[in-house]
């Protein structure tokens, strides 16, 4: 019965866009562009947000964090280690070629060479043609995140990329810092094909004539993305009607965006966590778990929420967000000042230390000013703070060497995964495995990285989530870290720009499907 | 004259030489380009691996070899961001920063010699007053600020012109994409080039008014009135003419000013300039980039610096080139 409301609400909705979807035009201006046409060159925001236009993924999230069939019309588990996709027919590439199982086979062992994403690929022993639509993905060990990952293989035009170019380089080339065919050419299966594209200034795109999509309500004929880097820029230009999408938008400007007859504000819980390591290796009273306890106590997150986000974010008790499958509802966060000195001072530390912290000041939303208000919270359990913050740039070799005291990072599950967190941010760190890598505090607990990889190959999704929330409760138990908040997502939209509809957690905007009505 | 000119010649090498070493000796404190480049999850292996495939891992008289000898043969690196050959890539943005200047140049010029010949000629009406708060104002007041609020006014409350970017533009010889001749790219100009312009302009309002009021108080100038010649001519001819030395002389120290401050202009209007592209080449960490930039930018300054005292020779017949380069 739902089904056929819903598909009859699609089928009315369908009908009012077809009268006023006329070919509309649609000017973006992001903060940042991607750094090549090529999918597998970097895995950032910008190049997901490309691939997602110009390409087409097997499976992708949709509104609920559900998977929704692309390219991969319907799967199967074929047993522990197999999953088995069917792949849509009649699909053609931007070249005229048609898109066959190859192709994804082609892709799958590109992906698998490129430095950015071995490392999500890492579970996987081979990728199984069994005929043109139909392929299996094989892992080495019981995995559970097939699908997840499903959502990084954008098909890529095998044909087209077979071959040397100009330069007499084999066109599959994938390299860095040279240009390459790949990253200068494009042929996938997605909605838009690149026109003009001058790198870091401006790329117009325009709808492919031959998409498969037929059902999409889509009605974006032509985008031009103009990557703006000035937050009031950004802001100014979609006030002022020079472009009709923006992302993001400073957290001072969100009112006056809401606030505009043109223009409307489209705000999401975001997934990324920012968090504060504490550095055992360093300061022997970190060590002492009622020191990170009395810390997390003495640190208002709702507070800086509240007064440095503008409430712009949401305050965190553990690392992974609400719809992750280790969420537990219950760990809020901790705040409790007089709690905070008694547990110093249960510890011996009543008259407090010295410390150095170092945070970025260009890297998170206002990162300088969040590690400020930390440093100034923790002055009220005598901890002496001395703060130092610097560009990103410069930031992260001192992360690499763990250089100060209190540390500051941000993390997005690339997986859109509870365990990913505790992979990098709070596992023992191991060099061999990677584990651990961005672990400055130096928290280690083979426990908790035992759990982690028990879940890693537990397929039976309930029984996962349920060693995922012990792993966050354990971690919250030891404070092992201090959670702070989850950043929130803002979009600004001109007047007749559906954004709500097409824009998401992962912040890839389905543009293909987004409607304008003028 | 062709003494002064080698000698410059020479000078300007050796500019350029020792900031080619400074800009290449700093470019490890700028931070890790491998971070810009790959996603974070990427392993250090993974990392380290490509550092010494890029040749990062080399000691620094090595690098810099390896640099000079590409360099001599105007090879300054491929930049990393862009993966073309950074000096292409600086000469490709070149245009755009020149029209900005030459804009902002324009404005300066118009505005501000009339302003200041009417501030030294009418030094208490009530519109030289009016002439010199506005320019203490605009002294006071940063770049970046006074863009904003030209932003504000014109493009968002006003809706009369564009807030970012250079708009519709046109090939000239197919040399150089220009935006000096269509109506949507004169407006975008507009907005940029007055922001640059407001900084130099009550420097030069001053500066003018100053020179020219010293110059009214001249023999020859009393003398031009006295033989009743008429007052145009007397103030525009004579007197401003002997205005124009010091003013040159500072103009052309003031380029080189203009061209620095075009960074924050072009950075908050998204102007696709040299400045612009430095300011993100910094923030991507593109080594090569910045220092192609630098060394572009040091050859301008020579080069300006050049003209103007050929220049100065050339109004002021008394300056000895040879002997000033001495």
């Amino acid at each position: 019965m739902k089904k056929i409301l819903k598909s009859m609400a699609g089928m009315v909705l369908a009908t009012t866009l077809a009268v006023g979807a006329q070919a509309a035009t649609l000017k973006v201006a992001y903060d940042s562009d991607p750094v090549s046409l090529d999918p597998h060159e970097q895995l950032s925001g910008g190049t997901l947000q490309m691939s997602h236009l110009l390409f087409d993924p097997l499976v992708r999230w949709d509104k609920d964090m559900n998977f929704e069939p692309r390219l991969a019309t319907k799967w199967e588990r074929k047993d522990d280690l197999t999953m088995r996709f069917h792949l849509r027919k009649g699909v053609k590439f931007h070249s005229g070629n048609d898109f066959t199982a190859k192709d994804v086979k082609w892709t799958f062992d590109r992906l698998r060479s490129s430095p950015d994403y071995k490392a999500i690929f890492e579970a996987f022993a081979e990728l199984k043609v069994i005929d043109d639509y139909t392929i299996d993905l094989v892992t080495k060990k019981p995995f559970p995140l097939v699908l997840n990952n499903a959502t990084y293989i954008f098909p890529m035009d095998s044909e087209f990329y077979t071959g040397d170019d100009d330069k007499g380089q084999p066109k599959d080339r994938l390299v860095k810092h040279a240009g390459s065919f790949a990253s200068r050419n494009a042929s996938g299966t997605g909605p838009y094909i690149v026109e003009r594209r001058q790198q870091g200034v401006r790329t117009d795109y325009k709808r492919f004539a031959d998409y498969w999509d037929k059902q999409s309500p889509g009605n974006v004929e032509t985008i031009t993305l103009t990557p703006i880097k000035e937050g009031p820029t950004r802001v100014a230009a979609l006030l002022a009607g020079d472009v009709d999408f923006i992302f993001p938008v400073p957290p001072n400007d969100h009112n006056r965006i809401d606030r505009a007859s043109n223009s409307e504000l489209v705000v999401l819980p975001g997934t990324r966590v920012i968090t504060l390591q504490l550095n055992q290796e360093r300061v022997e009273a970190f060590k002492d778990k009622r020191v990170r306890q009395a810390i997390n106590y003495a640190i208002n997150n709702k507070g800086i929420v509240d007064r440095v986000m503008r409430g712009f974010a949401t305050a965190a008790g553990q690392q992974g967000p609400k719809g992750y499958a280790g969420y537990v509802e219950g760990l809020k966060p901790q705040y409790d000042l007089e709690k905070a000195r008694q547990l110093m001072k249960e510890a011996g530390y009543e008259k407090g230390f010295s410390i150095t912290m170092l945070a970025p000041n260009n890297r998170y939303v206002n990162d300088a000013r969040i590690a400020q208000a930390a440093a100034s919270m923790l002055a009220k359990i005598n901890i002496k703070v001395d703060l130092k913050t610097i560009p990103k740039a410069q930031y992260w070799p001192e992360f690499d060497l763990r250089s100060a005291d209190i540390l500051m990072i941000g993390w997005h599950s690339d997986t859109e995964d509870s365990a990913n967190f505790t992979e990098y941010l709070t596992a023992c760190t191991d060099e061999s495995t990677g584990w651990g890598q961005y672990n400055s505090g130096n928290y280690c607990n083979h426990k908790v990285d035992d759990m982690v990889r028990s879940a890693n190959q537990e397929t039976d999704l309930a029984k996962r989530a349920a060693i995922l929330q012990d792993v966050e409760r354990t971690l919250y138990e030891e404070a092992a870290y201090v959670p702070l908040h989850w950043q929130n997502l803002a979009w600004g939209a001109g007047k007749g720009v559906q954004a709500e509809s097409v824009v998401n957690v992962m912040n890839f905007p389905y543009l293909g499907d987004l409607v304008v009505t003028q | 004259m062709l003494l002064f000119l080698f000698r410059r010649l020479v000078q300007g090498l050796a500019v350029m030489f020792v900031i080619s070493l400074i800009s290449f000796s700093i470019q490890d404190n700028l931070g890790d380009p491998l971070r810009e480049m790959v996603g974070q999850s990427v392993s250090e292996a993974e990392r380290q691996a490509l550092r010494e495939e890029m040749g990062l891992n080399d000691p620094f008289l090595v690098q810099y070899g390896r640099f000079m000898s590409k360099a001599v043969r105007g090879d300054l690196g491929t930049s990393y961001f862009f993966k073309e050959p950074a000096l292409q890539v600086i000469m490709d943005k070149l245009p755009a920063t020149l029209e900005l200047v030459f804009g902002a140049t324009l404005l300066i010029v118009f505005i501000s010699v009339p302003s200041g010949v009417y501030c030294a000629i009418r030094p208490n009406s009530w519109l030289t007053r009016l002439i010199l708060g506005v320019s203490i104002l605009g002294i006071s007041i940063p770049v970046f600020l006074t863009a904003i609020f030209c932003i504000y006014l014109f493009s968002i409350e006003l809706g009369w012109l564009p807030s970012y970017g250079r708009g519709e533009l046109v090939s000239v010889f197919g040399l150089w994409d220009s935006g000096f001749f269509t109506k949507d790219g004169i407006l975008h100009l507009v907005l940029p080039c007055f922001a640059l312009a407001s900084i130099m302009l009550p420097l030069f309002i001053r500066l003018i008014r100053s020179e020219m009021v010293e110059a009214l108080h001249t023999e020859y100038v009393k003398f031009a009135k006295a033989k009743g010649l008429r007052k145009v001519r007397v103030y525009f001819v004579h007197a401003l003419k002997n205005t124009m030395l010091p003013v040159l002389t500072v103009g052309g120290v003031q380029i080189g000013t203009m061209v620095a401050y075009t960074i924050l202009t072009e950075s908050v209007f998204q102007w696709p300039g040299m400045g612009f592209l430095f300011l993100e080449a910094v923030h991507r960490v593109d080594t090569p980039l910045i220092v192609a930039y630098l060394i572009v930018v040091g050859g301008i300054f020579v080069i300006v610096n050049t003209l103007v005292d050929i220049l100065y020779g050339l109004i002021n017949p008394t300056v000895n080139l040879a002997r000033t380069a001495q």
